[in-house]
C-alpha cells in the first residue's frame, strides 16, 4: 500500500515537473535564440549600439547600411505611452462606476462589454481603425490620416479591457469595512471612492492594471501596422505617420535574407521588445509587493 | 422632551428590513447620556443590524428598510431628509475588525477632521490619541504606517480616529472578540474613561464583558429585544426565562 501510494506519487510530480521543465525549456531558448541573433548585429555585423539606438536614419540596403532604430523605438514608446494616458482615466473611471456607483446593472452591462472587447481579434481592430479612425481623422483633423494618433486611438481601445478588468478587481479587493469606516466618518462617497479606494487602498493594483495595459500596447504589432503609416522617421507631431519596432519587425521580416545584417538588426529590435517586456515584468513585481505592504 | 435632554438616544419602534426578512422588530430602547449599553444576544441575533441602523449604515446596504423613529439630539434622525455626513459626525462606530486606513498614524486622525475643514489638526490628534490612551505608545512613530501597530493598537486608534470629529454617542460592534485579553482589558478601561464625555452603546458576545463594564444591558433573541434592565440586576435577577437561559448558558 505505501509502495503505491510512493509510486503515484513519484508519477503525478513527475508529469508536473515535466510540464515545468518544458516550459522553462522553452522560454530559455526562445531568450537564447532572439539574444543570439539581435547581438550579432552588433558583434558580427559591425553596426554600433549607439547608432542603433540613438541614430534616426534607417536604410539597412544602402552600403553602408544605416541602422538608426530611434524612430521605431521612439513610435512605440509615444503609441504606448499615448493609449495609456487615454486608456487609464477611461478605464478606471469605468471600474469604478461598474464596483462602487451602480454595481446593479452598471455591471450587468458593462461586463459582457469588456469581456467582447477582449475578445476581438487584432485585425478586426485594425480593420475598423483603418476604415473609420483614419478617414476620419484625414478629413476632420487633417493630415494623411495615417498618423500616430491613429495608432494610439486603436491602441487606447484594444488596451482599455485590460486596464478596466485589472482595475476593477483592485478596486473589489479593497476591504469593505475600510470604505463603511470612511463612510462613517462621515465622509462622502465621492470622499471615501477618491481618497479610501483610489488613492490609497488600490493605487497598486490600479497602476498594476495600467502597466499591463502598456505591456500589451507595447507589443502590439498588426492593428497598430495598419493605421500608423510605417515611416521610419520620428514624428514631430501627432498627426504625422511614424512606426513601431514590432511593425518594423513583421513588415520586414519575410523580405530579408536570414543572417544579412538587416535581418539581424530585425532581431535586435526582437530583442529590445524582450528586454522591455523584462522591464514591465519587473514593474509589475515591484509595484505588486508595494502592494502587499 | 425632558426626557430627550438627559437620555442620549432613543429608539421607538425600530423595525429593519432585508428584503422580506425581518431582522429587527420593534425595538423601543432608551440610552441615557454618559452611560455604557450592552446588547447581548446569540449570532444572528439582530443587535449589530440593529446597532448599525443607529448610524444609518444600513443604508449602505441594498435592499435594506428601517422603519420607526430614532430621537436624537431633538429630532428624530431616521428621516429621508436626515444629513448623513453631519449625523455620522455625531455619531461614531468602530468594528470589530481593526480597520484602519493604509495610512500613517496620524493621517488616520486626520482623516476626518481634514476633509470636514477642521483647523489645529496637530492638537486633534493628539488630544484624540490621548483620550484613546494611544498617545504614549505612538508618539513617536505618528508617520509611520497604522498597520504596523499590534491589533490592540489599531483598535485604540479606530477609537481616537472616531472621536476626532467629536461626536456624543459612539457605537462599538464587538470591539474586542478580534484582540488579546491585555488589549481587551485596555480597551475595557477605556470605555470607562469615555462613558463620562460619550453615550456608548457596545455589542458584545461576551457577557463577563457586559457585566463588567456595562451600566444597562439589553438581551436580543431573533430580532427582538426580550429585556433591559440595569447590568446588575438583568445578570443576577432576570425577569424573563429565555434571558436567564441564555445568560447561564443554556443556548446561544
Amino acid at each position: 500500500m505505501r509502495q503505491r501510494n510512493w509510486r503515484t506519487e513519484g508519477f503525478g510530480r513527475g508529469i508536473t515537473l515535466f510540464c515545468a521543465a518544458i516550459l522553462i525549456l522553452i522560454t530559455l531558448s526562445i531568450v537564447y535564440f532572439i539574444a543570439s541573433k539581435g547581438l550579432s548585429t552588433f558583434f558580427l555585423n559591425g553596426v554600433s549600439l549607439t547608432e542603433f539606438l540613438t541614430g534616426t536614419t534607417w536604410n539597412p540596403d544602402a552600403d553602408p547600411g544605416k541602422f538608426g532604430a530611434l524612430p521605431f523605438i521612439m513610435g512605440s514608446f509615444l503609441v504606448t505611452v499615448g493609449a495609456a494616458l487615454l486608456a487609464a482615466p477611461l478605464g478606471i473611471g469605468a471600474a469604478i462606476f461598474m464596483v462602487e456607483i451602480q454595481p446593479g446593472w452598471g455591471q450587468k452591462i458593462l461586463q459582457p462589454v469588456v469581456e467582447l472587447l477582449v475578445g476581438i481579434p487584432s485585425v478586426v481592430y485594425g480593420f475598423v481603425g483603418l476604415s473609420v479612425i483614419v478617414p476620419f481623422l484625414r478629413n476632420n483633423v487633417g493630415g494623411l490620416g495615417f498618423s500616430l494618433l491613429a495608432g494610439i486611438l486603436v491602441l487606447t481601445v484594444m488596451i482599455l479591457p485590460t486596464v478596466t478588468s485589472l482595475s476593477t478587481d483592485a478596486i473589489r479587493r479593497v476591504p469593505r469595512d475600510l470604505k463603511e469606516a470612511s463612510l462613517a466618518l462621515g465622509a462622502t462617497r465621492w470622499q471615501t471612492i477618491w481618497k479610501i479606494i483610489i488613492l490609497r487602498s488600490s493605487l497598486p493594483g490600479l497602476l498594476m492594471a495600467i502597466i499591463m495595459g502598456m505591456a500589451r500596447a507595447f507589443g502590439e504589432a498588426l492593428a497598430v501596422q495598419m493605421v500608423i503609416g510605417n515611416t521610419p522617421l520620428v514624428p514631430k507631431s501627432l498627426l504625422e505617420p511614424a512606426n513601431t519596432l514590432t511593425s518594423a519587425i513583421t513588415l520586414n521580416m519575410g523580405n530579408t535574407i536570414a543572417g544579412s545584417a538587416y535581418n539581424n538588426a530585425l532581431w535586435s529590435m526582437g530583442l529590445l521588445l524582450l528586454l522591455m517586456t523584462f522591464v514591465f515584468i519587473l514593474l509589475i513585481r515591484y509595484v505588486g509587493r508595494k502592494g502587499q505592504m | 422632551m425632558d426626557s430627550l435632554q438627559k437620555n442620549g438616544l432613543i429608539t421607538e419602534e425600530l423595525n429593519v428590513y432585508y428584503g422580506t426578512n425581518h431582522a429587527v422588530k420593534d425595538i423601543n430602547l432608551t440610552f441615557p447620556k454618559h452611560t455604557v449599553s450592552a446588547l447581548i444576544g446569540p449570532s444572528g441575533c439582530g443587535k449589530s443590524t440593529y446597532l448599525r441602523s443607529l448610524n444609518r449604515m444600513n443604508d449602505l446596504v441594498e435592499g435594506t428598510r428601517v422603519t420607526g423613529k430614532i430621537w436624537f439630539e431633538g429630532h428624530d434622525i431616521n428621516d429621508q431628509g436626515e444629513d448623513l455626513q453631519q449625523l455620522r459626525r455625531r455619531i461614531g462606530m468602530v468594528w470589530q475588525k481593526p480597520n484602519p486606513f493604509f495610512k500613517s498614524v496620524y493621517e488616520n486622525v486626520a482623516f476626518a477632521p481634514r476633509y470636514h475643514g477642521m483647523k489645529n489638526l496637530d492638537e486633534i490628534v493628539e488630544s484624540c490619541l490621548r483620550k484613546a490612551a494611544l498617545w504614549d505608545e505612538v508618539k513617536d512613530r505618528l508617520k509611520d504606517s497604522a498597520l504596523a501597530l499590534s491589533g490592540g493598537q489599531q483598535q485604540r486608534l479606530c477609537i481616537a480616529r472616531t472621536l476626532a470629529l467629536g461626536p456624543s454617542v459612539l457605537l462599538l460592534d464587538e470591539p474586542t472578540s478580534a484582540l488579546d485579553p491585555i488589549s481587551t482589558a485596555k480597551i475595557e478601561e477605556l470605555m470607562f474613561d469615555l462613558k463620562k464625555d460619550y453615550t456608548i452603546i457596545m455589542v458584545t458576545h461576551n457577557m463577563q464583558q457586559a457585566a463588567r463594564i456595562s451600566d444597562q444591558t439589553a438581551f436580543f433573541l431573533l430580532g427582538e429585544l426580550i429585556e433591559v434592565d440595569q447590568t446588575k440586576r438583568l445578570f443576577t435577577n432576570p425577569k424573563q426565562k429565555k434571558t436567564e437561559d441564555y445568560i447561564t448558558g443554556r443556548f446561544g
